[in-house]
């Protein structure tokens, strides 16, 4: 080597000042247009980069979940639904205004609560969940034209139950057309990240939305159930692991009432040997990575084609290596926290399989922070069908790397699967591309690409990933009864 | 009730009866269990002896169903047009024998049954028409914010399976099947329980109109008996419960969500099939494909 | 730098390769196949990677060395019909004072010149430890006979130039004749003797990222030091995907071949900011070995004032002004 002197620069911590998150130290439920304490117990929201409190957040009784149902009705009742479209198209314009307003305050706010990266927050999050609401503001007064006859008409009363991984990002992803097809919602944040929704009630409040219309509920598992099985929710949408969409179509079975399902299950890259190979590391690394793999549909497998499989997994390793893992508030960060200890223990004892398995293991020596709850990076080489690795989702930063041998094979692998949702092809080939495209059982396949999201691209899955669509015309459909 | 049904024509010649058999494969095999049960016609008489599918049959059904998915979803849509279109063009030159046996299953005139025919026969002209649009009507570009080429297309969820009507056996039937084939899907077909014969000819239409062997399977049998292992049957992509009695449908949506299977929002008091139909069906029994690719030179 | 980094080679002469290298370092088919077989460069996904570091930020502790890191990598250049002797004289006194103010600011890496203002710059630098870098083979079009290119090379390293910036034949790349592309740039390096090579691949006349990446595998096959972007003369000149490309070339021969070459970015870098993005993207594309004047420059001119600028607020806690900083006229 030619360099004796040591490196001229490092990076040093950038850190993003989390006072700009104007932490309240509680939380309150949002019911009815005005914040309230709520009858249940009231729960601590923990930043899981420090496992330090963050606030204490008002819990919801079953009392509270009644009183919310009954505010959304009375408003879809009184006030909402007989709206004019154009009015209500307003309103979530101005919605989309304030997210963009506070866009820095939340997007600190959310990664002190979830553990990602700010500059994530700040440049995916919150942009994308502003760009949902100005698209549905659009959709509001114009259903006519949407393909599903004229005057469709809303369900009413929503209830929404909400994931951890992208909570103010599929609040807006759900909550947005609800209200653009004219339904007023109840809405429940996952137990772990709550404090963004709260915040986005405010904005209502400041938005001046006519009270009822939107409701804020906290909780877990428990309220969850009884807001999507409660009589007076015409439709229920759950956003969330498969088990669980399981749990709530038993429950419901019967009842009437079909639920909206966005619904789990890994994503698959599929690397041909003429791929745009730096693109491909990149997109594979971004596909696993992103968000600490806490994406519906992250790329945790990768199908790369035998002949190039060596050179590329050692590419992708090298890549890996170069993420920087640590304060989510750093902005030199890209893999931040795991959300929460339950989550850090279901991936580590996944790891733990994967090894016994016979899976090679290699994890990124980027130092972890020495408390909270970290995960280093870690690919794993010779895996096989059959290994729990590529069969369960892994919804963690842990990528699993399987080969092929023909394009026919890397379809068959990658759609053997009971899950549906994503898929990305890398080929300079267009042919092959869109051949791929087409074999693949899933609801989204970006080729030479990963990750990409828009509200005008419906999004979704097949099979057990849930088969209902956020975005676009299609996305529409969730919230309308046709 | 119809002279084929009869034992003798009343002219003295004695006629030579059908058996009705399961349709699964392009096949027309007997039930494995052996099972038979007579059918009658709306006023209590004799019309036939009927196989009674057993859940192997299903499980039968249920393979040759997905081998028939992976070449009719292969085939060109105007190729399952062409298809279609043939189909109706085999119901319309069986229009006598078939307003026949809708009079006997449905209790009606034969001027009203044969008034029904024809509307199957517009039903299946309709829908066939329909495979080389459902893309551009329910597909499109996306106008995403960023240098990416993006659209959503439709394609068929996969093997569907359908609980028919139990009271309109033909008109009811294909306007069940027919959006079901149209979208690209194969199906398994549980017929009405005490309506089946018209359905049984169906599937000799379906035989010969160059549909590939096991893109539709019919099968003859006790809905509530059967429905239930094709609700919860893994391999099945979706249901649809129309024929199903209220008393069922709680029990079908329990065992689909095991595999959060789509089951049709369909109401339990069967519709008037004479309506005009809407393009529902064929957006419900596809699943839309997003595909992004970037533009870059 | 305590010492000049441009006056030792450091590739040195075309070692052994790799077979496959090997072959392709031979010309003719061999070479087009090889150039033909590169993978393919994704043009989104590589200018979404760009965005992406460049949004990397530089923390303030940093920034001061990431400022001295950058002076030291510049190649202070004057290019224009109307340069003279005296502009010259001026450049090479900026360059071995860049801030009379704060005597610890670095030197730039060499001064960067006309063949015919060569040795004006050599003997204005003296004993200083700044390379002097040339321009040569009809800089900036290259269009003119390859004696007439030759002739010029040797006259610039006779007049002392430690380091020859050649351009490539755009037209014979472009239409296909890798060969002859590379059969002059084989020539140039010969003509060089001792001093180093920089290829300009001018990446604003190559269409695309394809072209820029098979551009600079040719030139490091041919024996190029450095693969450089641009002229300055056309636009546009250096981006920071194109940089990606060139990087990542560079680290792949080092992977393949055990040899480091450079990479100069020139051409519309003006300010510290954008300089911080460059070395953040030859941290993460390169690696961090490729933080030094040996590996990396920056073709530039307006730079080195902003440069010192910020260098001056990070050192004196207020913001800098323009006429605290000596101009190039």
């Amino acid at each position: 080597m030619t360099d004796s002197e040591p490196a001229p620069w490092e990076y040093v911590p950038a850190p993003e000042s989390a006072g700009l998150a104007g932490l309240s130290s509680e939380y309150r439920l949002f019911v009815d247009g005005t914040f309230s304490a709520g009858s249940g117990e009231k729960t601590t929201s923990v930043n899981p980069a420090t496992t330090e409190e963050l606030a204490t957040v008002a819990g919801t009784a079953d009392s509270d979940v009644d009183r919310a149902v009954e505010a959304a009705s009375g408003a879809f009742r009184d006030r909402w639904g007989g709206l004019d479209g154009s009015a209500r198209a307003k309103y979530l314009f101005r919605l989309a205004r304030l997210l963009q307003e506070r866009g820095r305050e939340l997007a600190v706010l959310e990664s002190l609560d979830t553990g990602k990266p700010v500059r994530q927050a700040r440049e995916f999050d919150l942009p994308n969940a502003a760009a949902y609401f100005l698209h549905h503001a659009g959709w509001a007064d114009k259903l006519d034209y949407a393909g599903f006859g004229p005057d469709p008409a809303p369900f009413g009363v929503v209830g929404q139950v909400l994931p951890w991984n992208f909570p103010l990002l599929t609040l807006a992803q759900q909550v947005a057309p609800a209200l653009a097809c004219g339904n007023t919602v109840v809405v429940k944040p996952a137990e772990t990240t709550p404090l963004s929704a709260l915040v986005f009630a405010e904005l209502c409040q400041q938005a001046g939305l006519p009270p009822g219309v939107v409701n804020v509920l906290t909780g877990g598992a428990h309220t969850g159930e009884k807001l999507l099985s409660h009589p007076g929710v015409a439709k229920p949408a759950f956003v969330g692991s498969t088990e669980v969409g399981r749990r709530i179509r038993h429950r419901l079975a019967g009842t009437g009432r079909t639920p909206v399902l966005m619904l789990g299950g890994s994503g698959t890259n599929i690397v041909f040997a003429d791929a745009p190979v730096e693109q491909a590391v990149q997109g594979v690394v971004d596909g696993a990575f992103f968000n600490q793999g806490h994406v519906r549909g992250a790329g945790s497998r990768v199908l790369v084609e035998e002949s190039v499989a060596e050179e590329f997994v050692e590419r992708v390793r090298e890549r890996t290596a170069t993420l920087r893992v640590g304060d989510p508030l750093d902005r030199n960060t890209d893999v931040g926290a795991v959300n929460s200890a339950a989550e850090l223990d279901r991936i580590t004892r996944l790891v733990e399989t994967g090894e016994a398995e016979g899976a090679r293991r290699w994890s990124s020596p980027h130092p972890l922070p020495e408390r909270g709850y970290f995960l280093a990076p870690t690919v794993f080489s010779e895996v096989h069908q059959s290994m729990r690795l590529a069969r369960e989702e892994v919804f963690g930063p842990v990528l699993s790397v399987l080969t092929f041998r023909t394009p026919e094979e890397a379809v068959t692998k990658a759609n053997n699967t009971p899950h549906g949702l994503a898929a990305g092809v890398w080929s300079e080939k267009g042919s092959r591309t869109l051949w791929t495209a087409n074999r693949l059982r899933t609801g989204v396949v970006w080729g030479n690409t990963f990750h990409r999201f828009d509200p005008t691209a419906p999004f979704g899955g097949e099979r057990e990933s849930g088969s209902d669509r956020v975005g676009g015309r299609a996305g529409l459909e969730a919230y309308l009864d046709v | 009730m119809s002279d084929a049904e009869q034992p003798s024509n009343g002219r003295g010649r004695v006629t030579v009866p059908r058996t009705r058999k399961l349709y699964i494969g392009g096949s027309f095999p007997r039930s494995e269990s052996g099972r038979v049960r007579p059918v009658l016609d709306a006023h209590g008489e004799f019309l036939a002896n009927a196989a009674l599918a057993s859940r192997k049959d299903l499980r039968e059904a249920v393979v040759a169903a997905r081998k028939g998915f992976e070449s009719w979803s292969g085939a060109t849509a105007h190729g399952r047009g062409q298809v279609l279109f043939r189909v109706a063009e085999m119901l319309e030159a069986r229009r006598g024998q078939f307003a026949t046996e809708v009079a006997d299953a449905e209790g009606l005139s034969l001027r009203a049954a044969a008034d029904s025919v024809e509307a199957a026969v517009d039903r299946v002209f309709w829908y066939a028409g329909w495979t080389d649009k459902i893309g551009t009507v329910f597909g499109g570009v996306n106008q995403v914010s960023g240098p990416y080429t993006c659209h959503s297309v439709p394609e068929p969820v996969g093997v569907v399976g359908v609980v028919a009507p139990r009271e309109s056996a033909l008109l009811g039937l294909v306007s069940v099947l027919a959006p079901v084939l149209a979208a690209g899907n194969s199906a398994v077909v549980l017929a009405s329980p005490d309506r089946p014969l018209p359905a049984v000819t169906l599937c000799e239409v379906l035989a010969t109109s160059d549909l590939p062997a096991g893109v539709a399977n019919v099968l003859t049998g006790d809905p509530a008996e059967l429905a239930p292992w094709l609700a919860s049957h893994e391999d099945v992509d979706a249901l649809d419960p129309t024929g199903a009695e209220e008393s069922l449908r709680a029990r079908l949506e329990d065992a689909a969500a095991e595999t959060v299977k789509r089951v049709l929002d369909v109401p339990v008091r069967e519709p008037d099939w004479n309506e005009p139909p809407t393009p529902k069906r064929l957006r419900t029994l596809t699943d839309l494909k997003t595909v992004w690719h970037p533009l870059g030179q | 730098m305590a010492h000049s980094p441009s006056r030792t080679r450091g590739s040195g002469a075309p070692a052994r390769l790799p077979t496959e290298l090997a072959e392709a370092a031979r010309g003719g088919r061999a070479l087009e196949s090889f150039l033909r077989g590169l993978p393919g460069v994704d043009a989104v996904g590589l200018e979404q990677r760009a965005a992406a570091l460049g949004a990397r930020g530089v923390g303030k502790d940093a920034k001061l060395r990431a400022i001295d890191t950058a002076i030291g990598m510049v190649d202070l250049t004057t290019l224009e019909g109307a340069d003279t002797p005296g502009k010259v004289r001026a450049l090479a006194a900026k360059a071995r004072h860049p801030d009379p103010g704060h005597s610890a600011t670095p030197r730039v890496a060499a001064l960067c010149v006309y063949p015919d203002l060569v040795a004006e710059a050599v003997s204005a630098l003296g004993e200083v430890p700044v390379g002097v870098a040339s321009v040569a083979t009809a800089f900036p079009s290259g269009r003119s006979c390859s004696r007439a290119k030759l002739a010029e090379v040797e006259l610039a390293v006779d007049a002392g130039a430690d380091e020859v910036d050649m351009v490539i034949d755009r037209g014979a790349f472009l239409s296909g004749r890798y060969g002859e592309v590379f059969d002059e740039i084989r020539e140039v390096r010969a003509a060089c003797g001792g001093a180093h090579l920089k290829v300009i691949l001018e990446t604003g006349e190559l269409g695309t990222y394809d072209n820029v990446q098979r551009a600079s595998w040719l030139a490091l096959l041919a024996g190029a030091d450095f693969v450089k972007t641009s002229t300055g003369k056309v636009s546009p000149a250096a981006t920071l995907p194109v940089t990606h490309v060139l990087l990542r070339a560079v680290r792949e021969w080092y992977n393949r071949t055990g040899q480091w070459r450079g990479v100069k970015p020139a051409g519309g870098i003006r300010t510290t900011k954008d300089a911080l993005r460059y070395l953040v993207a030859v941290r993460e594309v390169a690696g961090p070995e490729w933080l030094t004047p040996r590996l990396f420059r920056f073709g530039a001119s307006g730079l080195l004032n902003d440069l010192l600028m910020q260098r001056r607020t990070q050192l004196d806690g207020h913001y800098g002004g323009p006429d605290h900083v000596a101009v190039d006229l």
